[in-house]
């Protein structure tokens, strides 16, 4: 299975990345942004600070020869995987509804936290149960997830929120003021995810937790 | 041309920053503070003398890059 990871100037998870999803088995590849050609069967749009997070927090990436690939990618129906920088990227395109803020408490998080599962009925997270609980480090300055009342609803109904921020038990703890604790979703289609946490930087028992790798696997085939 | 573009968070939409500014506003002892709103401002020179069509240009230039339309608001000063 062929995983491309498109790197844009400021972008610095794409090698954790490529990491996780050789761990999976994957053909994986990291493409320059100035790529306009892009031929995988899951594009990924890994975390980091592109363009300095100037003007807003993903605000340039969307103009990169690489993103006309990516949103071709996605017009076919092929897999596209946001993680932080790139969930924000993917809201800024619109391939995902809603925006991020800055965190309500002004603080870029930087912790581990648990995630429940809200919905495993798409590819990403069929490798995991509804209401399981999941470990996995957040590090993020905007992800204060924002929709109006209609289009969150209309979430809910389709099943398009996947992962909401909660304690150990599954009781909502939210780190950032992410509207309903809300930490990823999908889009109608549930062929594009976006999530603020970053499963590749949990793919180690060593180093704390592997939940990261059984949340990825959902996507590999 | 000179333009102005303001972008300012639409109502309703929680501003953080403007809520520590609002309360560092009353640690310096201003205390009929309340609502502040932090936006933003970009100045920028177009190379048109037609307002009209400058205004449409910036209208385009607001919606695709300088404003997030889901949360904030422009205004274009010309």
């Amino acid at each position: 299975m062929k995983v491309a990871i498109v790197l844009f100037p400021g972008t610095n998870c794409e090698q954790d990345t490529k990491y996780a999803f050789d761990l999976l088995g994957c053909d994986t590849e990291i493409i320059w942004h100035k790529q306009d050609e892009i031929k995988a069967d899951l594009v990924v749009l890994p975390g980091g600070f592109s363009y300095g997070d100037y003007l807003r927090t993903a605000a340039i990436a969307k103009f990169s020869p690489a993103m006309r690939a990516v949103v071709a990618h996605a017009k076919n129906g092929g897999y596209v995987l946001g993680i932080c920088n790139g969930f924000q990227m993917l809201l800024e395109l619109g391939l995902l509804p809603g925006a991020m803020r800055r965190n309500e408490n002004l603080s870029f998080v930087s912790k581990y936290h648990y995630l429940k599962v809200i919905s495993n009925n798409n590819k990403f997270l069929s490798n995991l149960a509804v209401g399981e609980i999941v470990n996995i480090p957040l590090a993020h300055g905007e992800g204060n997830y924002y929709t109006d009342e209609a289009t969150l609803k209309s979430l809910y109904e389709q099943d398009q929120v996947l992962l909401k921020y909660c304690d150990k038990n599954g009781n909502e703890l939210n780190p950032n003021g992410s509207i309903d604790a809300i930490a990823g979703i999908c889009d109608k289609s549930k062929k594009i995810f976006g999530l603020m946490p970053h499963p590749e930087r949990a793919c180690e028992k060593i180093l704390g937790t592997d939940d990261g790798l059984k949340m990825l696997k959902g996507l590999v085939w | 041309m000179k333009a102005i573009i303001n972008i300012a968070l639409k109502n309703g939409v929680l501003d953080p920053a403007g809520k520590a500014v609002e309360h560092a506003l009353g640690s310096l002892g201003f205390t009929g503070v309340s609502d502040v709103r932090i936006g933003k401002q970009i100045v920028l020179n177009l190379a048109t003398d037609d307002k009209a069509k400058a205004r449409e240009e910036l209208t385009t230039m607001c919606e695709e890059l300088l404003a997030n339309t889901v949360i904030e608001d422009y205004e274009i000063v010309l």
